[in-house]
């Protein structure tokens, strides 16, 4: 029975186990399922998914096995369905309707959400000038938002007849798709991949009383004491951290910000430095390239040993010069090509990878980014949750 | 059996009951994860009230062995007194200490164990309880003898994300995520709390919540306890409705808002927000 729902769970990258299955058919037995679908969705949700980044996904699988037994979706009045309508067109919606003057300000206030809830005001200004505004603002462009959750009164259209939760909302709602690992994420979700790296060792002096081990020798001691220490347990990773920052990383300094402040908070040893564009003889302490806080690279290499793990991150995108051309630096001459200098810090640190926010689907556009990722040998990740988890597992092992 | 459908004092939704009901019945136990303050931990509580069960909270910190839930042996005490030349010293079973497991075995009726936090413990933690949450057994070795549970207890284990748990462990739990709830369902939790409540101050502060939590960039997001608390400060101090639509004409932050920014960044940059939709206006 659902076989074919539990292989299509496995397909679609669910890691759920023939134990759970018939863990589930367990549960079904003892009619906890009470013929009812509502209730066998909640009861296979609990039973089959254990994380829920792929709440998500369980929702998509399951909506597409039970499609033909369940009653068809109450269509939206205009006969678009709010759901088809992907976040990017929303977007080019939004940039149609707010000055650059606008976005700028947007941007500085926190982006994509808050953007919304000015195109709403806007659309719904629009709405009451227009008398219903045109058809594909008052109709397409409102509907959206009750879908995604605004709940903008009186703004909110086509969606108040499916509030009645009928079976099928529940999982098209995909109220999870915030958690989805692919998605993108904040500084918490960050700091529970960075804690894949994590070697605990007792390192440095003794200073704690090792309990097992005075009660063995003190045995052995036939009964007089003989107290023994051990120093502490603590992560012993060591990272070393180069961020690409300004130029095309700009569009990504918030995500940047996040990784960084998680990273911070999970690590001992942590150095980071910063580079522009490309690594070359020279890294800086601080973001703002003065030549106070420069500091060699090959002072980099000597300081750290390669027990150091590496961590690049940045979009990996600038011109073809900069990167294999002595000299092609922006910022200043640089005597051996970024590439030289990108092989010795590879060598130097065999535990290296690259974290590239771009979308995976864009590198390879960008020349550069195709060059440095064979140099790396494919140990370029993208900045999600599924590719942190990935970089930091490929650093472990 | 009993089913669980929530009590006086706790709403839970469909998902959460159906969870509930296959782990009691199942007798498997149940893994929750969801934000802080959503009420995972009070959950165990409300359980064992409403299946009028004893309860047994095992809370777990960094530095929580696995073994110190079944037993452990206190080999100091036994030391000294043999130095000292305690009878007592004869017989070891003197010298071992119940964990909670053991008491959660031992009992008569089947309690509800809670197992709370356990992604704070170390990452070995739920590996070494493996056996004894399946079989609900384990071995005492200094005694030589086996403990059996005499009815299966009722297990809830709350996680808060810290550590990724074992695939092994994980496919012997039921999940669920508690979900922030939705407006509707927060009215509802409101009014077991206080009931009786104005329904405009409600509704004021139910927006201003929900406002709150949207702003982005936010470092902690306010939840549902923090807003409980936020209401029950509202009550005291007697502030009116009015008080709290006002902040949308020019006054954005909420009266009383340490109750909900737990975070001095958080304020900071509500502060600045509020600076700027002022500036807007003049």
């Amino acid at each position: 029975m659902f076989v074919a729902f539990f292989l299509a769970l496995r397909a679609a990258g669910i890691k759920t186990s023939l134990r759970e299955f018939l863990l589930l058919q367990e549960a079904m037995r003892a009619d906890l399922a009470d013929y009812d679908i509502d209730t066998f969705y909640y009861l296979a949700r609990a039973t089959l998914v254990k994380d829920e980044r792929f709440l998500d996904k369980f929702d998509k699988v399951f909506a597409e096995s039970f499609k033909g037994i369940l009653q068809p979706k109450p269509a939206a009045p205009n006969g678009v369905e709010p759901q088809a309508i992907p976040d990017e067109w929303l977007k080019k919606l939004a940039e149609k309707h707010l000055t650059e003057e606008e976005k700028a300000q947007i941007a500085a206030l926190g982006g994509f959400e808050a953007l919304m809830e000015t195109l709403r005001q806007r659309l719904a200004e629009q709405k009451g000038r227009h008398q219903g505004g045109s058809k594909w603002i008052g109709t397409a462009g409102t509907s959206p938002f009750g879908a995604h959750g605004y709940n903008p009164e009186g703004v909110r259209i086509g969606q108040d007849t499916g509030r009645n939760r009928s079976a099928v909302k529940v999982w098209d709602q995909r109220t999870f798709r915030n958690l989805a690992g692919d998605a993108e994420l904040g500084t918490r979700n960050m700091k529970v991949a960075l804690r894949r790296l994590r070697r605990f060792a007792r390192e440095g002096a003794a200073e704690e009383l090792d309990l097992a081990g005075t009660i063995g020798s003190t045995a052995r001691n036939a009964g007089y004491l003989d107290i023994k220490m051990v120093p502490e347990r603590h992560n012993a990773v060591k990272l070393l951290l180069l961020l690409d920052i300004g130029g095309s990383m700009d569009d990504h300094v918030t995500i940047c910000e996040q990784l960084f402040t998680a990273a911070k908070g999970e690590f001992k040893h942590l150095v980071h430095l910063y580079f522009h564009n490309c690594p070359y003889e020279r890294l800086w302490k601080d973001a703002r390239f003065r030549s106070a806080d420069a500091i060699a690279t090959q002072d980099v290499l000597n300081t750290y040993d390669h027990s150091w793990k590496l961590i690049f991150v940045g979009d990996a995108a600038m011109s073809p010069y900069e990167l294999i051309q002595p000299g092609g630096g922006i910022s200043s001459w640089n005597a051996e090509s970024g590439e030289t200098w990108l092989m010795r810090l590879l060598n130097h640190f065999p535990k290296a990878v690259w974290i590239n926010p771009v979308s995976e689907q864009h590198w390879s556009y960008t020349q550069t980014t195709k060059i440095i990722r064979d140099r790396i040998e494919n140990r370029m990740y993208g900045l999600t949750l599924e590719g942190l988890d990935a970089a930091m597992h490929r650093l472990m092992h | 059996m009993t089913r669980f459908e929530g009590t006086a004092s706790f709403v839970a939704t469909d998902d959460l009951k159906v969870a509930v009901n296959a782990a009691v019945t199942l007798q498997r136990p149940l893994l929750i994860k969801g934000e802080p303050g959503t009420g995972k931990t009070v959950l165990a509580q409300e359980i064992a009230t409403a299946l009028n069960k004893p309860l047994i909270s095992w809370h777990v910190k960094s530095t929580t062995k696995a073994q110190q839930g079944l037993y452990e042996y206190d080999a100091v005490s036994r030391l000294r007194d043999s130095q000292l030349g305690d009878a007592r010293v004869h017989d070891i079973g003197n010298y071992i200490i119940r964990g909670k497991l053991w008491d959660a075995f031992e009992a008569e009726d089947a309690p509800v164990l809670l197992i709370d936090e356990i992604d704070k413990a170390d990452i070995e933690f739920p590996n070494d309880l493996l056996l004894e949450l399946d079989r609900m057994e384990f071995f005492v070795y200094e005694t030589r003898q086996t403990i059996k549970a005499k009815q299966r207890p009722i297990i809830i284990i709350t996680s808060n994300n810290e550590k990724e748990l074992p695939d092994a462990f994980l496919r012997r739990c039921f999940f669920h995520y508690i979900k922030f709830p939705d407006r509707e369902t927060m009215e509802r939790i409101v009014e077991v709390h206080y009931p009786g409540i104005k329904n405009l101050l409600l509704r004021e502060a139910l927006t201003a919540f929900y406002e709150l939590r949207e702003i982005p960039g936010l470092k902690k997001r306010p939840s549902t306890s923090e807003f409980l608390d936020w209401l029950k400060l509202l009550l005291a101090e007697d502030i009116g409705p009015e008080l709290l639509r006002e902040k949308s004409a020019g006054k954005l932050i909420p009266p009383l808002h340490g109750a909900l920014l737990k975070n001095e960044q958080d304020v900071h940059l509500f502060e600045r927000l509020a600076f700027m939709s002022r500036r807007g206006q003049n």
